[in-house]
C-alpha cells in the first residue's frame, strides 16, 4: 500500500506534528514500507486465532476503590507555563 | 408526506466511585481546581493507570439489571483527539470488547402501553476534564478534577420514535443507575447526560434517513425539546428539497434551538488501539454471580410488586417506584398507617405536590415517612377529615409538630358529638325552608348547598359523611 502527499499531511495533522514540507516524500515512502509490512501480515490466514488485547498472558490486576492520592497542586503548577487561580492556561480554544 | 423518526441515545453516567477509574485521586464533586488531579490524572511522563475494581462491579450490575451479557473479556483502548482538558491526548475507553453487551430495558409510555428499547452496548471510559472559557488574559482554563471520573456510557439501538419515547427511555436508565446505586444520576453536576441520534425517513422506507447528533443535553426536558425542534428541521428541510447533513449539533437551551458543531468532512478521526498501559479485564462467572446476590429489588419487579400487594393501579405503582427512595418512604407509609390505597394518594398527591414546589428531595422532606403515616391514622380513626388533613400537612411541612400535636394545638377535631350535629342540622334547615322544597322537590344537588352550610359553620371539623347521613334523614322526615 502505498501513501502519497496528502496522506502524510493528514497524518501529520492527526498527530499534531509540523514536517518540513521536503521531508514529506521520505514519509510517505517509509509509511509505506510499514504498511507493506502489516499488508504482508495480514495475508497470513489468521480464522483459527484468537485475537490477541495485549502481548503478555496476563489479566488486568484491580485496584481497591481508595482515594489514595494527597494533594499536590502546587508542585505540579510550579512546572506548569501559566496558571491562575488555580488553572492551568492554555491558548484559547473555542469549538 | 408522512414522515418517521429514528432516535437512538448515548447516555453519560458518571459512577458513584471514592477514587477515579484508573487513579487514587477523589471524585468528590466541587473542590478547589486541580486540587483533586493527581499525577496519573495530569498524563505526567512515566504514570499508568491501574484499574479502580469498584468500577468493574458497577458496570456488571448494570449488565445484570439490563439482562446483557457481561463480557468474559473485555479490552481498554485509546481514543485519539487533542484538547487540552484532555491532557494524554487520548481517552481510555472501550472499544471492540466492551464490559456490557446487548441488553434491553422496558419503558412505559403515557397511553399505558410499553416498549422494549435495545440497549446495544455499555463500556467503560474516564470522563475529561473541564475547560473554562471565561477571560484568563485572552486564554482559557483548565480544571482537571473531573479527568479520569469513571463513566459508564450505555448506547441504545435507533429503537425510539419519539422525543417522549427517548425521556421515557432516558428516565428509566436514570432511575436504574440510582436503584443499583452506582451513579448519584445529578443532573445539574453532570453526572447523568446524553447525546441524542436523530434521523427522519418517510413512513413505510426502510433504510434510515441520514442522521446528526446532539450533543450534551443534561435535562429531561432538553431531551424533549432539542429532539422535537431537530425533528422538525429535519423534515423541514427535507420537504424544502433539502438534504440533511451528517454532523454533530449543539442544543442551545437558551433559543430552544439545535446549531451545527462540526460536520461529517471535519469528523474526528479517533484512531482507536487497545492500551497497552491495560491488561485485558477478565471476569468470571463466580463474580458475576457474587454481584448478582446484591442486586437490589429492581423497579419493574417492584411495580410489579405493588400492583399485586397493594392493590395499587399501574399507573400510581408506576409513579411511586420510579425512584428508589419513593419506594420506601412509601412503603414505610403503609407499614405504619395500614391503608396502601389512601398512602399513595397522599404520597403521590399532597406529599409530591409538596416536594415539587418547594424543589425538595423525598430523603429531604421535613415530613418524614412517620408523620404521614399518623395523619393518614386520624383520618381513618375519623379524628380529622380529608380536607382538614390537609391544614394538618401543611403545618408538619412547616414544622409545626406531628399531627396530633397540631390537631390538638389548633383544635381541629372533628365535630362527631352527634347532639350538637343534629342541633346545627335543625338550625340549617329552619333558615332555609327555600332549599328545604327545592329538595323534596326531588332537586337532590341541594344537598350540597346544606353541607356546605354546616361545614362553614363548624370551620370544616364536620365529618361529612355524618352530616350527609344526618341531613337525608331529617330531610325526609
Amino acid at each position: 500500500m502505498s501513501l502519497d502527499k496528502t496522506d502524510v499531511n493528514k497524518i501529520a495533522h492527526l498527530a499534531r506534528l509540523d514536517i518540513a514540507a521536503p521531508d514529506i516524500d521520505v514519509y510517505a515512502s517509509n509509511l509505506s514500507s510499514i504498511l507493506d509490512l502489516v499488508a504482508q501480515m495480514n495475508s497470513v490466514d489468521t480464522d483459527a486465532v484468537t485475537p490477541m488485547a495485549h502481548p503478555t498472558d496476563a489479566v488486568q490486576r484491580l485496584r481497591e476503590d481508595k482515594v489514595t492520592a494527597v494533594d499536590q497542586r502546587e508542585k505540579f503548577q510550579a512546572i506548569a507555563p501559566q496558571v491562575d487561580a488555580g488553572l492551568y492556561l492554555v491558548p484559547k480554544v473555542i469549538e | 408526506m408522512q414522515w418517521e423518526t429514528v432516535i437512538g441515545l448515548e447516555i453519560h453516567t458518571q459512577l458513584a466511585t471514592r477514587s477515579k477509574i484508573f487513579s487514587g485521586a477523589s471524585t468528590a464533586y466541587g473542590a478547589a481546581p486541580n486540587t483533586q488531579a493527581c499525577a496519573v490524572d495530569l498524563g505526567l511522563p512515566g504514570v499508568l493507570p491501574v484499574l479502580n475494581g469498584e468500577v468493574v462491579n458497577m458496570a456488571i450490575k448494570f449488565g445484570l439489571a439490563i439482562n446483557a451479557e457481561v463480557a468474559p473479556l473485555s479490552v481498554f483502548a485509546r481514543k485519539n483527539y487533542f484538547y487540552p482538558d484532555l491532557p494524554k491526548g487520548y481517552q481510555i475507553s472501550q472499544y471492540e470488547l466492551p464490559i456490557v453487551g446487548k441488553g434491553e430495558v422496558t419503558i412505559e409510555l403515557d397511553d399505558g402501553s410499553s416498549k422494549v428499547i435495545g440497549v446495544t452496548r455499555a463500556h467503560l471510559e474516564e470522563d475529561a476534564g473541564k475547560s473554562l472559557h471565561e477571560d484568563f488574559h485572552g486564554m482559557t482554563g483548565i480544571d482537571l478534577n473531573r479527568a479520569g471520573t469513571p463513566l459508564l456510557e450505555i448506547v441504545s439501538e435507533p429503537d425510539m420514535c419519539s422525543a417522549q419515547e427517548a425521556v421515557a427511555y432516558m428516565k428509566k436508565i436514570h432511575s436504574l443507575v440510582r436503584y443499583l446505586e452506582i451513579s448519584d444520576g445529578n443532573m445539574q453536576e453532570g453526572s447523568f447526560r446524553c447525546d441524542a441520534n436523530v434521523s427522519v425517513r418517510p413512513k413505510g422506507q426502510q433504510k434510515l434517513g441520514t442522521r446528526t447528533e446532539l450533543k450534551n443535553i443534561n435535562s429531561f426536558r432538553f431531551v424533549e425539546r432539542a429532539i422535537e425542534f431537530e425533528v422538525e428541521r429535519q423534515i423541514d428541510l427535507l420537504e424544502d428539497g433539502g438534504k440533511v447533513v451528517q454532523e454533530t449539533r449543539l442544543y442551545d437551551p437558551a433559543k430552544g434551538e439545535t446549531r451545527s458543531m462540526r460536520s461529517k468532512e471535519e469528523a474526528m478521526d479517533y484512531r482507536y488501539f487497545p492500551d497497552p498501559d491495560l491488561l485485558p479485564v477478565e471476569i468470571t462467572t463466580e463474580h458475576i454471580e457474587r454481584i448478582r446476590a446484591t442486586l437490589p429489588e429492581l423497579p419493574d419487579a417492584k411495580r410489579t410488586r405493588f400492583v399485586s400487594a397493594y392493590g395499587l393501579s399501574d399507573d400510581d405503582a408506576g409513579f411511586l417506584t420510579a425512584s428508589r427512595d419513593v419506594a420506601a418512604y412509601y412503603e414505610q407509609v403503609v407499614a405504619e398507617a395500614g391503608d396502601a390505597r389512601l398512602a399513595a394518594n397522599w404520597v403521590r398527591g399532597e406529599l409530591a405536590g409538596y416536594l415539587n414546589r418547594e424543589n425538595t428531595e423525598i430523603n429531604d422532606s421535613p415530613v418524614s415517612a412517620a408523620m404521614l403515616a399518623g395523619l393518614i391514622k386520624r383520618i381513618q380513626d375519623n379524628t380529622i377529615s380529608g380536607k382538614i388533613a390537609k391544614d394538618v400537612f401543611e403545618g408538619m411541612w412547616q414544622g409545626e409538630g406531628d399531627a396530633d400535636a397540631i390537631i390538638e394545638s389548633k383544635g381541629l377535631r372533628q365535630i362527631t358529638d352527634s347532639g350538637a350535629l343534629e342541633a346545627l342540622v335543625d338550625e340549617v334547615i329552619a333558615n332555609n325552608p327555600e332549599q328545604v322544597e327545592q329538595f323534596r322537590a326531588g332537586k337532590d344537588k341541594v344537598l350540597g348547598f346544606f353541607v356546605g352550610q354546616i361545614m362553614k359553620a363548624t370551620h370544616g371539623k364536620a365529618n361529612p359523611g355524618q352530616i350527609n347521613a344526618l341531613l337525608r334523614k331529617k330531610l325526609s322526615d
